[in-house]
């Protein structure tokens, strides 16, 4: 196990090296540039401006001193907030989205499988027709009307919670938030549940289970549900990501100082070394996630396991 | 018919429904049958006769379209119409069974000690730990080694017999009174089978339970049980002793049933017949484990320096169990699978040809699958089917011209032309069988190999589809290799027989030989497993 967590490790060496590499040269081939403002800046400061961000270096030379300061942590200014270096912006406002993002992975996961399995054991029932339909509504509709309509509800008309903010970090600032951020997660798992529990009921090892007596309670979460959560587990490394930049919108709604809004503002304002902070932000929680899938499903299924 | 009172399972009336969009099935057309107590009765029949299903809908197992009606008492208490908690009582302790499918019936995230005590916690109430004691008596029972360290392997890392085993161990671990096995030695090799049918007598006679035990193989039921009742879509057709089925059935299906036997014998191709396909110490190896920055950490041999001569008109069978390398032997053979060895065709060195120098040889070159069901795509008609390798090894044929000869394909196989326009799932496993054939025959092949054809099909159909082949073969000159597990079809399709084990040849010869003086142990004991049962 031990052995398996740093070749894990180790391999994720190579693939942020990847990574990073493609998003440096697409960001410099894309059009424009950080400093190109709609009234364009005088030749003079823009040539200085150039020379101060070593941008006036030839790319292969800003690249690998890019790497060579990445590598030990320093991700360089950003070029649109002006006093911050990059790990100063993106360790700042990551608690926020971490804890806002962890509690929806939360409501997103339980909430999915509780309702999928609900779903699965009433197949073709109108409860299921119904559970269906709100995990269809779930991902269609957008989180940027999802989020308005519960402060419409919540917060404007019956004055339950607050409108956005953080505050003193209490769950009454966090739930409608967490909501709108998890609507959409929770119907992917739901869905992902309903499907393979709908299977593995019709297995025959689960026949064997009934057909010995075992009570329809052990048949279903003892044996079917433990088989069905394995494409379930595997969808978390793809919804852990999704939640992070899903938060750009959310944050913004709900005025929450977390690290979503850089993922918009880096790309549209050529923030070239925002942009590649939360590329990079970005590729460390999938490649977390997806080690933490790989164990839980060693853990889940005897048959993968890692020793 | 009244109730018989001595009986342990009497069945009156018995009634399964099926709901489908096309509507109703009747499965189960009010069947009356009794099960004494300690006796063995077999339930025969083809698929679709219900024979299963009878014993599902008295379980309360069916599928959920599916409805049981009528009655039937497990000593005078009524099953039918039970709910699930009242009949919890009953499966898993007064009646327990056991499945064909022992690779798939036990669940894979589990132990198999946790899976056997699991009937008795919930039975008796008694903890995992206690049950643990019972659990090691059970395993030693059933004749699995090393109890102490197996009860904590996976269903996995056992081979299909043991997990067999293991499922009999659960079946008898609350003691039960009658113990239903459906179909349990089908899905195992001849020596395990009669294994698991020995230690399923044996254990019989020590606990005295009833035994139901449905199969299709007649064989088995010659030799195991006491009364037969023969069923056909749905009804009884014949019920009565052994002697009385065997000796002097009374209905013509009985009679079909048993004469459904495989029969006939094949002749030995002249001397001076060319030889179509040869191959020379094929040797086939896998690797095992190993990924992307490692090495394979072992090779496993499947095929160990083989040399296989098929000459004109001639059919080898090769045969073995599971593992014994036989189905690698014959995708080598075609050069599907990298391989070692010399190999000809029809005098010409095909021992370095490439993916490319080997597909205009393909069509002469053809291959028919076990399964009739997995191998035609679900999504192509069957016209669409047959007539792909027309597309590519004859590409100036127009659609007219192929149509035709899809019409004459399907015409040969026996079956109606129509077909063409429809698809597979709309066709029974024998009709696939015949569909899958059509497919290699309408390339014209020189040498086509089986890989048990027959294996998924029922007896009575299995003879049909043995007939057309041999049809063929004498219209066409063809040449086959047939692998099956099945001695009796061996027997009866082929000249030549190779019997297999580990990778090896462990005998070969004309196939009277083999059968009538067998040589080697191996061969003696296949034999004997499988023609004993007669």
């Amino acid at each position: 196990m031990f052995h398996f967590v740093l070749r894990r490790l180790a391999s994720a060496v190579p693939t942020l090296f990847i990574v990073v590499t493609i998003s440096f040269f697409l960001m410099r081939f894309a059009p424009g540039g950080p400093f190109n403002l709609e009234r364009p800046l005088p030749p003079a400061t823009m040539e200085n401006l150039m020379k101060a961000y070593h941008l006036d270096q030839p790319l292969w030379n800003q690249y690998l001193q890019y790497l060579k300061n990445a590598v030990t942590g320093d991700f360089g200014p950003s070029y649109i907030y002006k006093d911050n270096t990059i790990a100063e912006l993106i360790g700042k406002g990551l608690p926020y989205s971490v804890e806002l993002g962890f509690y929806a992975l939360l409501l997103a996961l339980f909430g999915g499988v509780i309702v999928g399995t609900i779903a699965a054991l009433r197949q073709n029932s109108f409860l299921d027709f119904l559970i269906m339909s709100v995990a269809t509504i779930g991902v269609t509709v957008p989180n940027f009307v999802v989020g308005p309509v519960l402060t419409l509800i919540f917060a404007v008309l019956l004055s339950l919670l607050p409108a956005g903010g953080w505050g003193d970090g209490s769950w009454r600032f966090l739930i409608l938030p967490m909501i709108a951020l998890a609507l959409p997660q929770l119907a992917v798992f739901a869905r992902l549940t309903r499907g393979s529990m709908i299977e593995g009921l019709h297995t025959d090892h689960i026949r064997t289970a009934r057909a010995y007596g075992l009570p329809p309670r052990t048949v279903v979460i003892t044996h079917a549900m433990r088989g069905a959560l394995l494409p379930v587990v595997s969808y978390l490394a793809p919804c852990a990501a999704a939640l992070l930049t899903g938060s750009a919108v959310v944050e913004t709604i709900f005025t929450i100082p977390g690290v979503g809004r850089y993922f918009v503002l880096g790309a549209i304002n050529r923030d070239y070394t925002l942009v590649m902070g939360t590329v990079v932000l970005v590729a460390i929680f999938v490649i977390v996630f997806n080690l933490v899938v790989d164990i839980l499903y060693g853990l889940l299924d005897p048959r993968v396991r890692h020793d | 018919m009244t109730d018989n009172k001595d009986a342990v399972l009497s069945v009156r009336g018995l009634k399964v429904d099926f709901t489908t969009p096309d509507g109703d099935v009747n499965a189960v057309k009010g069947i009356d049958l009794d099960v004494l107590p300690g006796e063995t009765l077999a339930v025969v029949g083809e698929s679709g006769s219900g024979k299963s299903q009878t014993m599902m809908g008295i379980m309360g197992l069916l599928a959920q379209n599916g409805r049981v009606a009528g009655s039937a008492k497990y000593r005078g208490k009524e099953l039918v119409g039970l709910s699930t908690k009242a009949l919890n009582e009953v499966r898993g302790s007064k009646i327990t069974m056991i499945f064909q499918e022992p690779m798939t019936s036990l669940d894979p995230l589990y132990t198999i000690g946790r899976q056997i005590a699991e009937p008795i916690v919930h039975h008796k109430g008694v903890s995992f730990k206690q049950a643990k004691v019972r659990v090691l008596e059970l395993l030693k029972l059933v004749g699995i080694p090393e109890p102490e360290r197996r009860i904590n392997s996976y269903p996995h890392e056992m081979s299909g017999g043991q997990r067999q085993r293991v499922m009999i161990a659960m079946a008898l671990a609350n003691e039960p009174d009658l113990l239903i096995a459906d179909e349990p030695t089908t899905a195992l090799d001849v020596t395990i089978q009669a294994q698991i049918l020995d230690l399923l007598r044996d254990l019989q006679k020590r606990f005295g339970m009833a035994i139901v035990l449905i199969t299709h193989d007649l064989g088995v039921v010659k030799h195991f049980a006491e009364r037969v009742v023969v069923m056909r879509r749905g009804e009884v057709v014949e019920k009565g002793t052994i002697k009385d089925i065997f000796e002097r059935p009374q209905e013509d299906y009985t009679k079909m049933l048993l004469a459904a036997e495989p029969s006939g014998s094949k002749s030995a191709p002249e001397d001076k017949a060319p030889i179509m396909l040869e191959g020379r110490n094929v040797t086939v190896d896998f690797a095992i484990g190993g990924g992307f920055f490692t090495s394979a950490h072992t090779r496993f041999r499947a095929v160990d320096g083989v040399t296989v001569r098929l000459k004109q008109r001639q059919t080898i069978g090769i045969v073995g169990e599971s593992g014994s390398g036989k189905s690698t032997l014959g995708r080598a053979l075609l050069r599907l699978l990298p391989s070692n060895g010399q190999y000809h065709f029809e005098n010409k060195n095909i021992s370095g040809f490439d993916r490319a120098a080997m597909r205009p040889l393909r069509r002469e070159l053809q291959l028919v699958f076990q399964d009739p069901y997995g191998s035609l795509s679900p999504r192509q008609t069957v016209g669409e089917i047959i007539t792909e390798g027309l597309l590519i090894h004859e590409p100036q044929l127009s659609r007219a011209d192929r149509d035709k000869r899809a019409i004459a394909a399907l015409k040969e196989v026996g079956l109606d032309p129509g077909a063409r326009n429809r698809y597979p799932h709309e066709f029974s496993g024998g009709q696939r069988q015949r569909i899958a054939i059509a497919r290699a025959m309408i390339l014209k092949p020189k040498v086509v190999i089986l890989d048990e054809p027959t294996s998924a099909l029922d007896r009575s159909v299995q003879g049909q589809v043995i007939e057309l082949l041999r049809d063929l073969q004498a219209k066409h000159d063809l040449s086959y290799i047939f692998i099956s597990h099945d001695l009796a079809v061996i027997k009866a399709m082929s000249d030549y027989v190779i019997v297999m084990k580990s990778g090896k040849i462990v005998e070969e010869g004309q196939t009277d030989d083999i059968f009538d003086a067998p040589q080697h142990d191996y061969t003696k004991t296949l034999i004997g497993a499988a023609f004993d049962l007669d």
